[in-house]
């Protein structure tokens, strides 16, 4: 009996997790139909221009979408100079050492710092030296914040792959070193190859975070509704123009933007459906 | 055992009149320290033989195998002290990846490279090292590394297949062919038939049996029938020490010590 209470609740907290998942895309989709309506759906996301004023109202969500993708992308190649060398260190050098666990939690601990303090970082800190750098006259832009998103998703992406690096097998890499080769060419030829997949996965799930990272980004890219061609330019991604312009938005306008928030999600989740996949074939294999 | 130190081989095979191939000299591998795992092992190893090391589990059979190719100092505090002269030549001061390539080991589960093809598998030790090979040299190695260890018919239609496509024995075959690839002085094998069925396990000894012309070969085994089977020589270790090295039939049929009976007639193991 009691165990049918349990699994009776087990089965209600999962379809409640269920029901929200379906009430969050339902409101979603109801809230952005209109914007869908007026423009079709290829035209809004197609459409580069955001024109809030009333005579001449009109909005386009490809800025965003470009901003979004500009900086995740920029932010994932920055980090990987930097999350690799430590998944490395952690999964592979010192694996099981006390160092590594010690650099491990210091690097976890980079993804508990709130984004807004990331944000006063990239502000106070950040700015100026990108200024003095002569990247732009304001610091402000897909640059600035490409820097910042980096810093913040280098734990997602070295910790996942340092997990899978120290998944290789001890007698495997054995083998390639009574071979003859060095630890370098053991993880070249060896190690990384057998983890290509799950470190592919990891680096994914960042950019998952990196695409919908608001907070941060918002404080720091500039919020201009061009579509940013370069490094130097000013943007904004999908996230930071909700966060920005929700608070007077209505009618029309507010639809775009829940429209924007619906394509953020989509896009999302195809990326996590993407890297669920890529780990689950390999740990089938 | 006051004399264990003492193992002049007087050995009846007729390939080993000549000079030993490997020389150990005092060596001992401690895993703390103050707890040795291999104490003070000499021995001397004839050119074409097989050697059988045999004994009861944590007596360091293992531990002393993976000395000869200096796999210990992968583990920074494993500490091996001795000499080990290969063909004269000290070991312990040679650069640990030539020694490996030299000592080339096989060990107790099957591990092929699993990202790589059978083909890349047998050439492992030449990609590893980052040896250019042109494409003749390279199909010539692994033809004749696969027939070595008689895969060549059984692979040879499906090179490109990944090397974790083989079955076990198949596999351990595949892991002799790539040491041999790199033509190495002495076989090292850590209980190579510990993981694969009898028939597999068949296989392999009669491989051994042929590799022995051209290969000197230590195996660590903990089937005394196999170590009575295949080996030339044979050694009994107990708790870290080399108790009796002699040859395989004359240890098998007179040990000289009271551990070593005791051993071979099972009342320990």
């Amino acid at each position: 009996m009691k165990d049918k209470i349990f699994k009776g609740l087990l089965f209600a907290a999962a379809l409640a997790i269920l029901l929200l998942t379906a009430g969050v895309i339902y409101v979603l989709v109801k809230q952005s139909l209109n914007v869908f309506h007026e423009y079709g759906v290829f035209g809004f996301i197609f459409n580069a221009e955001w024109d809030p004023r009333p005579e001449t109202e009109e909005y386009g969500a490809w800025s965003f979408i470009i901003g979004t993708l500009f900086t995740a992308f920029f932010a994932l190649l920055l980090c990987i100079p930097f999350s690799l060398p430590v998944a490395l260190f952690n999964g592979e050098y010192f694996k099981g050492y006390k160092i590594s666990s010690f650099v491990s939690s210091v690097v976890d601990l980079l993804a508990g710092i709130p984004s807004i303090v990331y944000g006063l970082w990239g502000f106070y800190t950040l700015r100026p030296i990108v200024i003095q750098l002569g990247v732009n006259a304001q610091g402000f832009g897909i640059f600035l914040a490409s820097i910042v998103l980096a810093v913040m998703i280098i734990p997602y992406a070295s910790s996942l792959s340092a997990e899978f690096l120290s998944m290789i097998p001890d007698t495997v890499k054995e083998g390639a070193y009574s071979l003859g080769a060095t630890r370098a060419e053991t993880i070249r030829h060896v190690s990384l190859p057998m983890a290509s997949s799950g470190i592919v996965a990891a680096y994914i799930l960042a950019l998952g975070r990196a695409l919908g990272e608001t907070m941060a980004v918002t404080m720091l890219i500039g919020n201009t509704t061009n579509v940013p061609t370069s490094l130097r330019d000013t943007g904004n991604t999908m996230a930071s123009v909700i966060a920005n312009q929700f608070g007077e938005a209505d009618g029309l306008k507010l639809s775009a933007l829940i429209g924007i928030g619906l394509l953020l999600f989509l896009i999302t989740a195809v990326i996590n459906l993407i890297a669920k996949f890529i780990m689950k074939k390999l740990s089938v294999r | 055992m006051e004399n264990i130190t003492e193992n002049k081989l007087n050995n009846q095979n007729e390939n080993s009149t000549n000079e030993p191939i490997l020389q150990l000299r005092n060596v001992s591998v401690s895993y703390a320290p103050g707890k040795k795992a291999v104490n003070n092992v000499s021995a001397d190893i004839y050119p074409n033989t097989i050697t059988a090391i045999m004994g009861p589990s944590g007596c360091g059979k293992s531990t002393l195998l993976r000395a000869i190719n200096r796999m210990h100092d992968l583990y920074p505090k494993i500490e091996t002290t001795g000499d080990i002269y290969l063909k004269g030549q000290n070991i312990m001061e040679m650069n640990p990846m030539e020694v490996r390539r030299l000592a080339g080991m096989v060990f107790q589960t099957p591990n092929p490279f699993p990202t790589m093809s059978i083909y890349d598998n047998v050439l492992a030790g030449y990609r590893l090292n980052c040896i250019k090979l042109t494409r003749e040299e390279k199909d010539e190695i692994v033809q004749r590394s696969l027939m070595a260890v008689a895969l060549w018919d059984e692979v040879k239609d499906v090179m490109n297949r990944r090397g974790s496509f083989l079955s076990g024995g198949q596999q351990q075959r595949l892991c002799i062919a790539r040491t041999l690839a790199l033509k190495p002085e002495v076989l090292l094998m850590d209980e190579p038939t510990s993981a694969l069925d009898p028939v597999s396990t068949n296989k392999i000894e009669e491989l051994l049996l042929d590799l022995k012309k051209n290969f000197t070969i230590l195996i660590v085994t903990h089937n005394m029938s196999q170590a009575a089977r295949i080996s030339d020589n044979s050694m009994f270790m107990y708790l870290g020490d080399l108790v009796e090295y002699a040859p395989t039939r004359q240890m098998f049929t007179k040990p000289q010590h009271k551990k070593t009976e005791e051993y071979l007639t099972g009342i320990f193991g």
